[in-house]
């Protein structure tokens, strides 16, 4: 009996509530001592041999007959309007096909209101000014270079604390702030927790802007066939792309249809519609052909989301044995010309730790710079950089093990919200991952080096708490052929996580069918209806609608042999593909027996997500532990090892839980060391360009990485007892790194990345 | 008049040999080989991953050797032998660096791995028995997002020590 219900949903570090539709009872969650044959096994990706061998299609692979190629003009001022634009010359300029700019194109909305398509006021260096659509990506590009346009140059301001100012340049008619006020959060009282304490540190933290750099650019590829819109789109939300275009065209939604079957990474900047997705479609409507509007690597740099810069202050007080009394944090986060959401930088100092008295004040100011977008763990990752650190420092300076500092501060419920967590074993990751690393080597003060030694080692550490607990709504569909294979359908995607194979993996545990023999489908809006594949969601939401479908298929194949061996459905067991009548060896059927029975009957089944459990907040937990090696001459910081053990609830595949720490891992990795996105501080261009100026992690960079799973169900999240481990594993890396060097010299570092340059100044070796 | 104009711009009628296969393309000077690969010849393995030679997702093998296939002209492959993930992948027997990635989990979104595949193929091509040093020191050019680096690592590593392996049993 379909009922609406209200939940609170967690998403990113923000809560909303949402009214949905739950269709009627869930299943019983997997107990813990549940054994599996394949859940929980290090099954191989179901698609690897497609994407190696390159037989994968993406989004920028597809060239249908006729296609014809954007390019955009993109704005050379941070801040400017347009008074003239004339397109003419690039209109005949050969092989164009259409110029496509706010003279001729409907005026859409952008940004929730804040701007348009085509807005002729620009406010960053590579906002859109036009697009060009020609016969070849070449004549395209050209053909930009004859639109000519003038602008009214206007003032811009491109740093957080000028834009706090009462008169500063504004960014938009509403302010500067994003949601208009700081967000602010209190309990019990921070100003006499600071007067009790015996001991207080206080850290300011400064992290960069850094850039996703997924290696397949933003873009899509939008068909007209009729009054039907298909689109390819290199998308983490295909359902969020197709209400999106249709909204912006005037569609219903039954005439869009949007793809995503194999895309190339997203982190985080593809949660939703790109201009370019919009662009294309109308011009592939115009143009009566179809469009190719993709991202090169520069634009990538310019105009695709970004990891926005923090200035953060925090001030710790605690007793002598290191608990705490008091946690001050105020964060500031540099958003870009756009961004619909605050960055939650106070996430982690709110609740992380055990402490009566906390405050929080974050404010995301809007700047004339490239517009922010979720990163992965948007806020915390910042947030815990200075939190972990500060926490450090003050272990350091107690004389405490930092480890039993953050032991003595274990927080067992949820001190914001007042309630139990659904189930909490950071403890457990803490030990396992200390063990690993050989915390019990670590030494409060740095050692000398070696004899005419150079490099200094350091351990270090930081703790992580985010989300990942998914939510309804989400569906899927079962459906067994007439030679006993299975067929999953759903409209999720797979970004790289290896979702396809998990999901499958479930399918093929309920219905007994190796994994070879089940085909999982995603990446389509005809398929049932998932959320994106963000904040670390996916198989928390969809891995309990699969499992639902596969059930009820199971159950009818139950029925389907109780049938023809007139047994009672209640006597029989499926096990390995066949069903048996219990205490009656000889009466069996094999599925593919009963489904080539069936003739032209396929026997299916549907499913939906659950409620989330009320009254409990679900997270996910995580220690890592880093050794470092810095050179005292160069500068230059090595990480020997990390280890990182996260409690994500039950892990359904153990090799793709281990790719994806130790991908967080990296990415952790590069946002400590080398990853810096620059902007000049007069023009507000942007300077790297790609992989050249914007150093990504290569081989040659990459330690030891232990990944580490607690793997303890959770007991009520959804039906599987899972969450997700997207992003767990970036959050607490540039703190256990930036501690382990602070370890290592004595000094600490607080702004990152943690260059050769800055070690050397921190050492006083240069200015 | 202005219905039936002639297109500035030349073209040159190319050939090369692909994944085993003579191929004839016709294409303008400034085409890269990255370029008619997949728009002339369909073969959309190799990727644009950055367009100017820093990342390494279009890595083909011209005449054995890994070459970046975004930084060559069309012309310059002309009477070159190619060969992409597409024709070592239907090999017979396919090429063993793929089994060796599926089975070590050394890809996640899959984007940048053909080039990561034929980068190393160019190594163990004229190195079959690559030391761990060699291998890092070619997968650097290769970038991955996703951070697969220490899989494809364990996975070019067990290809080399099989093929040392063959090696030792061949010279016994």
């Amino acid at each position: 009996m379909p009922r609406i219900i209200k939940q609170k949903i967690e998403f990113e570090g923000r809560i909303e509530e949402r009214e949905v539709v739950i269709e009627g009872e869930d299943l019983p969650v997997w107990s813990e001592t549940e054994r599996f044959a394949v859940v929980g096994t290090p099954v191989a990706r179901v698609d690897g041999r497609e994407r190696a061998s390159g037989a994968a299609r993406f989004t920028t692979d597809q060239y249908p007959p006729g296609l014809l190629h954007g390019a955009v003009l993109r704005s050379p001022h941070a801040h400017a309007r347009i008074t003239r634009m004339e397109t003419e010359k690039a209109e005949r300029a050969p092989g164009v096909r259409a110029v496509l700019c706010a003279a001729n194109a409907p005026r859409i909305p952008w940004f929730s209101g804040m701007s348009w398509l085509f807005d002729p006021e620009l406010r960053y260096v590579g906002d859109e000014i036009a697009a060009v659509i020609a016969e070849d990506p070449e004549a395209a590009r050209d053909a930009l270079d004859l639109i000519e346009v003038e602008y009214e140059v206007l003032p811009h301001i491109l740093d957080a604390e000028e834009a706090l100012r009462p008169d500063a340049i504004q960014v938009h008619a509403n302010g500067n702030i994003v949601g208009g006020a700081p967000e602010r959060y209190e309990r019990g009282d921070v100003t006499k927790g600071l007067a009790e304490a015996d001991a207080t540190v206080a850290l300011t933290v400064r992290t960069p802007d850094a850039l996703h750099h997924s290696m397949e650019t933003h873009g899509s590829v939008a068909a007209w066939a009729g009054d039907q819109l298909t689109v390819w789109d290199s998308t983490q939300h295909i359902f969020g792309v197709r209400r999106h275009l249709a909204l912006s065209l005037g569609l219903s939604m039954d005439k869009v249809r949007v793809l995503s079957a194999y895309m190339g990474g997203g982190f985080g900047s593809k949660n939703g519609a790109g201009k370019y997705a919009v662009i294309a479609a109308l011009a592939a409507r115009q143009t009566g052909r179809p469009v190719r509007l993709v991202f090169t690597r520069a634009e990538e740099s310019q105009a695709a989301g970004k990891r926005p810069r923090s200035l953060q202050k925090i001030r710790l007080g605690a007793h002598w044995d290191g608990t705490l009394t008091a946690i001050d944090y105020w964060g500031l986060s540099n958003v870009g010309a756009y961004r619909a959401v605050p960055s939650p930088l106070h996430g982690p100092a709110m609740e992380l730790y055990l402490c009566p008295n906390v405050r929080t004040e974050t404010t995301s100011v809007f700047t004339h710079t490239g517009p922010a977008a979720a990163f992965r763990a948007p806020g915390y990752v910042e947030g815990t950089v200075a939190l972990e650190c500060a926490i450090e420092a003050l272990a350091d300076q107690l004389g405490v093990d930092p480890l039993d500092v953050r032991l003595r501060n274990y927080a067992p419920d949820d001190q914001v919200l007042g309630r139990p967590y659904s189930g909490k074993h950071l403890q457990e990751a803490y030990q396992l991952g200390a063990k690993a690393i050989g915390w019990s080597r670590r030494e409060p003060t740095p050692k000398k080096p070696a004899e005419n030694g150079t490099k200094l080692r350091g351990l270090g550490m930081a703790s992580q708490l985010w989300g990942g607990a998914g939510s309804p709504p989400a569906y899927a569909e079962v459906r067994l052929n007439i030679d006993g294979t299975a067929e999953v359908r759903l409209g999720t995607q797979d970004i790289g996580t290896g979702t396809k194979t998990a999901l499958t993996q479930i399918a093929a545990e309920i219905l007994t069918l190796p994994v070879e023999r089940v085909r999982l489908a995603l990446g389509d809006t005809d398929f049932p209806y998932s959320p994106l594949s963000a904040g670390s969601q996916t198989i928390a939401s969809c891995g309990p609608a699969v499992r639902m479908a596969a059930e009820e298929a199971r159950r009818h194949l139950i029925d389907a042999a109780a049938s023809v061996l007139e047994a009672a459905p209640r006597d029989l067991r499926l096990e390995s593909g066949q069903l048996r009548v219990v205490g009656v060896p000889t009466l069996k059927i094999t599925i593919p027996e009963i489904t080539r029975r069936m003739g032209n009957f396929t026997i299916t089944g549907r499913g939906f997500r659950g409620a989330n459990p009320s009254g409990v907040t679900v997270r996910t937990w995580g220690a890592q532990f880093a050794e470092v090696e810095v050179d005292t001459e160069t500068g230059a910081v090595s990480v020997i090892k990390i280890t990182a053990c996260h409690d994500v609830g039950r892990v359904i595949n153990p090799m793709q839980y281990a790719s994806q720490v130790q991908g967080g891992v990296i990415q952790g990795l590069g946002f400590a060391l080398s990853e810096d996105h620059a902007t000049d501080p007069e023009s507000g261009a942007v300077l790297d360009l790609g992989f050249d100026a914007y150093a990504v992690p290569r081989m040659s960079s990459i330690p030891e990485i232990e990944a580490l799973a607690v793997n303890v169900p959770d007991p009520v999240v959804n039906n599987l007892g899972v969450k997700g481990v997207g992003e767990p594993p970036i959050i607490p890396t540039p703190a256990a790194i930036a501690n382990a060097v602070a370890n290592a010299l004595g000094v600490r570092i607080t702004e990152l990345p943690i260059t050769p340059m800055r070690v050397l100044r921190a050492l006083g070796k240069t200015d | 008049m202005d219905q039936v104009v002639p297109v500035a711009e030349s073209t040159h009628r190319i050939r090369f040999t692909v994944n085993a296969r003579p191929e004839e393309v016709v294409a303008a000077p400034r085409r890269t080989l990255l370029q008619v690969l997949r728009e002339n010849l369909g073969l959309t393995g190799a990727k644009e991953g950055c367009g100017v030679g820093t990342c390494g997702a279009c890595t083909v093998l011209v005449d054995g050797r890994a070459v970046l296939a975004c930084l060559m002209l069309a012309v310059q492959a002309a009477d070159r032998t190619i060969e992409t993930v597409e024709g070592i992948a239907q090999g017979d027997p396919p090429d063993p660096l793929l089994a060796a990635f599926v089975r070590h989990d050394a890809l996640q979104c899959g984007f940048c791995t053909p080039g990561q595949v034929m980068a190393l193929r160019g190594l163990l091509r004229r190195a079959p028995g690559a030391s761990a040093e060699e291998i890092r020191r070619t997968i650097d050019g290769n970038v991955c997002r996703c951070g697969t680096y220490l899989r494809i690592q364990a996975a070019a590593a067990e290809v080399a020590a099989a093929a040392e392996t063959a090696t030792d049993i061949q010279k016994a």
